[in-house]
This record gives structure tokens, sequence and C-alpha cells, in this order.
């Protein structure tokens, strides 16, 4: 008898070479793209060499982007950036180089490089963003990731899978971040620990793709393994122009097996805000406190796309960065950072008295490009608000979607696009 | 053929150490800010082991001390640092609740044992001496006699951390080509 599997389970047995996987069930797979960025590539590099082989498996499979420190913000960041430069040149793998592509989530769907049906892994965890296009996507660390550049596979134990069936029509204002902080703020931040992550139902079918990007990224802070959205006719769109080879959409059997499937309706819902200092402590943007902010950052993997952008500049257009507040805007790739600017949205931007900025990570992660003091308020699009993260421990952060980060920056305090655009 | 230890200690997976104690969601940016990312040389990686929340474990961690904490330690970023800074600052076992997934496997990879043991923070106060038996999976407070019984680690696991991590074995097999 022939039970189901889910998508999960077949990507995995298929990479594999198994017929058939069960949760629990620990597995060789092999991958077809590898990634990697400049915060962990020295290290990678390093322990590549321990293992004492030449090439990387295969050149066409393995990734470098330039994103995290980049451009370089000091020696330390420059030297790795050259050693990743020269690795690519004698070990093999493509190199994603700054000016010339933008942070490794945006970039990667953008060129093709990861599509529907395929496996792949990131040593950076916001590499389950990648579920959203149909794909197996998982992070690994830096010994993982040397070991899977050598032999072209990775041991994973086959996760079970939760299932998230959403209906109904979120608020005009709410889009793919609030379904992740609602998510998270039901199950919590380990709500989803070593699981996969299903999404289904209309609500999803209606998103577009960065909504379903935003939303696959943030599995990794309920502590998921991995996000799922099967490939559709939106996906199918989305790959146009982008695809180089074919690929496959896979879904889940009718009679698949589940751990656990949540069924919420999600008409109506607002933009949410995770405060301080855990994504999982959500209030609706109508009950959050006004606090008054230092810095608002728009960007990152979570929030770095063109509907983001879009969405910040019809906020930001005709009026004016508070008095007191810096705004930070970033796209997340030069292909938004160009089409923002063809579509006025730069323009809005930097009109406001917001800086605008080449396509990196920093300041999500406390790396650079807008660093935060002691007792400082930060309003950000990104996904993990834990102290200390985007500079000192004693900062708060306040994650939202972008709408909401632009309308604070006008207000000089927390508030959503309403009050500001009324 | 039982895995044993190959870091000089009698053939014995039982250590015993000062406890530093956490709380639950103890996030990859505490255990190492990742402001520090760059540092390569192990040695400076410990100065910063936890600093995201404060000193006390790197002005007092001696080797083969303990850390204990509750749920979903280590949760947070894929930075292998966070395990390795936590080793080289001399802590030889962690012990928590539930870890998250990915620096779970970082941790075995880079060779710092873990145990899943949930209420050990209940059970155990910071300062306190404690005992942890990876294959038993106990945990038992020496300064009160309290005991806590957690998961024991599995033989591949075991296998792993005696070869002292991944690229050890990586290493191994492709010497050899039987091994898929």
């Amino acid at each position: 008898m022939s039970q189901g599997m889910t998508a999960t389970e077949k990507i995995l047995a298929e990479h594999s070479g198994l017929s058939r996987v069960t949760p629990g069930q620990f597995v060789n797979a092999k991958v077809d793209m590898a990634l990697a960025n400049d915060a962990t590539a020295g290290k990678i590099i390093a322990r590549f060499r321990e293992i004492e082989v030449e090439r990387v498996f295969d050149p066409e499979k393995v990734v470098f982007v330039l994103d995290h420190y980049t451009p370089s913000n000091n020696i330390a960041s420059a030297t790795v950036c050259q050693e990743t430069r020269e690795f690519t040149q004698t070990a093999g793998g493509q190199l994603i180089e700054v000016g010339k592509g933008g942070i490794e989530h945006c970039v990667l769907p953008e060129r093709g490089l990861v599509l529907p049906g395929d496996l792949l892994v990131g040593q950076d965890s916001h590499t389950c963003q990648h579920g959203a296009l149909g794909a197996f996507a998982t992070a690994i660390g830096v010994t993982d990731m040397a070991a899977t550049l050598a032999l072209g596979e990775v041991w994973l134990m086959v996760p079970t899978t939760l299932k998230f069936q959403l209906v109904g029509q979120t608020d005009d204002w709410a889009s793919g971040k609030d379904l992740a902080l609602f998510i998270i703020s039901q199950i919590g931040v380990d709500g989803a620990l070593y699981r996969a992550m299903e999404f289904s139902g209309e609500t999803i079918e209606n998103l577009r793709m960065d909504g379903r990007f935003t939303l696959c990224n943030m599995a990794v802070d309920c502590g998921a393994k991995n996000a799922f959205i099967a490939a559709d006719g939106v996906t199918d769109e989305y790959e146009k122009g982008r695809a180089k080879r074919p690929y496959t959409k896979v879904n889940s059997d009718p009679d698949a097996q589940y751990e656990k499937v949540y069924e919420w309706d999600v008409s109506g819902l607002r933009p949410q805000v995770a405060r301080p200092h855990i994504p999982s402590n959500v209030v609706s943007i109508d009950e959050a406190e006004r606090v008054p902010v230092n810095q608002v950052f728009i960007g990152s993997c979570t929030n770095g796309g063109l509907d983001d952008m879009k969405a910040a500049a019809e906020v930001f257009a005709g009026r004016q960065v508070h008095a007191g507040v810096r705004a930070i805007v970033i796209p997340g790739s030069q292909e938004v950072y160009l089409e923002s600017l063809r579509q006025g949205y730069i323009e809005s931007f930097i009109e406001a008295g917001a800086a605008v900025s080449t396509p990196t990570c920093g300041p999500c992660f406390g790396g650079h490009m807008g660093i935060v003091a002691e007792g400082e308020v930060c309003v950000s699009t990104t996904n993990r608000n834990f102290p200390g993260r985007m500079g000192h421990s004693k900062s708060s952060i306040y994650l939202v979607n972008p709408a909401v980060a632009a309308a604070t920056a006008v207000a000089g305090y927390l508030t959503s696009p309403e009050e500001v655009l009324a | 053929m039982k895995a044993t230890p190959n870091d000089g200690k009698e053939s014995s997976w039982v250590y015993s150490g000062r406890v530093w104690r956490y709380g639950d969601n103890i996030n990859t940016d505490i255990i190492y800010p990742g402001i520090y990312l760059e540092i390569t040389d192990p040695a400076e990686m410990a100065e910063h082991a936890m600093t995201g929340q404060d000193d006390r474990l790197v002005q007092g961690a001696r080797p083969g001390d303990l850390l204990v904490a509750g749920d979903n330690f280590g949760c947070g970023s894929s930075r292998e640092h966070a395990p390795l800074a936590l080793k080289e600052a001399g802590i030889a076992v962690v012990v928590a609740g539930s870890f998250a997934r990915i620096f779970y496997r970082n941790s075995v990879n880079v060779g710092l044992p873990l145990l899943v043991c949930p209420g050990a923070d209940k059970a155990i106060q910071e300062g306190d001496e404690a005992s942890v038996d990876l294959e038993r999976g106990q945990v038992t407070n020496l300064s009160t006699g309290a005991a806590c019984a957690g998961i024991p680690l599995s033989e591949y696991e075991l296998s792993l951390l005696a070869q002292g991590g991944a690229v050890a074995r990586f290493r191994a097999s492709l010497g050899s080509d039987t091994q898929r």
C-alpha cells in the first residue's frame, strides 16, 4: 500500500535516488545548487582546503554571492572577497560580484539559478526563502557546505511537514510579511522546529511572487527546516525569461501525511508588528504603541523586492522623512534597483529624505550601512529583532512590512500607512 | 563497536564542570554577534562568546565548563561561529531543553557535544557544578544532587564527535568509494 508523499518528501526522494522516503529517514541528497556568501566564504574555503580536494564537484552548481559586508566595509571583508574571487577561479564556481547582482536570495531566483523542483543548500539561514518557487531549499553551516562543495551531496533527515492552509483576503496594506509575522505569533519561534512548512490555500495562490518569497523567508524564524509553496501559474509567469532549463512542478499527493494541518481564515488581516525582542512578539499595527523611532530600514532579503520598493514609494511620495529620523532604503538587487529607478520609486525615496544604497545585507544583521546605538529604536523590514541584532545590545527593533516602515519614517513614530496618508 | 572520545580523556562520555546558565531562545546574535563574523582566528572568536548578552562567560569560563540553557538554544542565524566560539571559550558540552536545527548540525560538525535535556535549566543554577553523561543522556547537579533525564546521543553522533567532526569524516569517505 503506497502512502502519498508531501512535496518535500518527493523532492528529497528524487534527489536521493529513492522511490520514496518517510520522515525521520536519513538520506544523502544530490544538490542542484550550493550557495554561499562573503560572511562565511573565508571559513568555507579554509574548510574545503582541509578536505584536500582541488575543484568543486560541479562549477555550474556552485555560486558565491558577495552581499553581506559589501561593498567591503573593512580590510577583513576585502580580504575575504579577494579570497573568494581567487577560489572561484581556481576551484570553480560562479561569482556574483558587487555591482553585478545583489543580495543572494534576491538574485538567485532572478537569474533562474534555482527553479521549481530543485534542491538547494545555502550557507545562510534564510535560504528557505526559495521554497517559494516550489523547490527544497535549506540552510547548512560552514563545515557541511565545504563537504557539499567537494562531494555534491548533503546528508539530511527527512522532516515531517506542517501544512498551513490559508483562505481569505488580507487588508490592502498587508502582504507576505504580515502573513509570516502572524504565523510566527501563532506557533512561536520554535513552532516549526525541524519541520517543513507547506503553505497553500487561496490566500497563497493570490500572493504575488515577492510576497511568497517574504513568507517563505521567515520560515526559519519559526525553526523550520524548509518552506514550500507549490509552483503554479504565478510561478510560470515569473520564470518566463528567467529559467534556462526545464523545471519540475512538484505537488503533495492528496493522501500525503502531515504532522499537523493549520486552517486559518486571514480575511482582513492587518499589518503586523513584531515588537522587541523576539519575532513572535507580534501585535497588529493598530494595537502597537506609537513609539518614537530613530532609524527606519527598508530592504533585506525579506523585503527587498520590487513590490516592497513600490509599497514604500507609495507612502513616501510627496512626503518627508520626519526630522530626527534617518531612513535607509536598500533595494535587494541591481535588477530591483534599476526598475525602481525607472518607476520613480528611488526619486520618491530621495526627495523624501531617505538614504538609498546599492544592494547589500548590511543593516539587517548589524554588519554595516546603518548600525544603531545604545537606546535607539529601529523599525525595520528585516527578519530578526533579537537584542543586538542591528547594533547595540540595548537597542530595540520592530519588524514590519515596507509600507508601515515608510509611514513610520514620515510620522517619526511607529504607525500605520492610513494615518500618514490621511 | 563503541565510539570513544579521542581527546585524551579516559574512555567515557562524561563531562563535569562549572555551569553557565542561560534562558530560552538564546539566539546566535547573542552567542556570537554579527559584527565579528569576519574573525577567523578561533582564539579571537572565543573572546566574543555570548557577548550579545553580557561578558560574564568570556570573563570567567575555564576549559571543561558546561553551558545549560532552556528551549530553542541557538535559534537564528546559521553561523558556525556560534558553536565554535563556545568551544574555543572552553565550554565542553551544551545542555538545553531543545536546540535549533542549524545550530545542532553545526555543533556536531565542529565537535562541540550537545545534549537535549528538557528541564535541565530548572534543576541547575549558575555557578553549580554539574556532570553530563552523553551516552546515558543524564545530567546531574553535583552541588545539589538533583538529576535530569535527557535524550542519549545516537551512535552516529557519538562517532562523529569521536572523529573530531564532519571534516575528518568526509576526508575518510573520500578515500573509500564504498560508502554510498
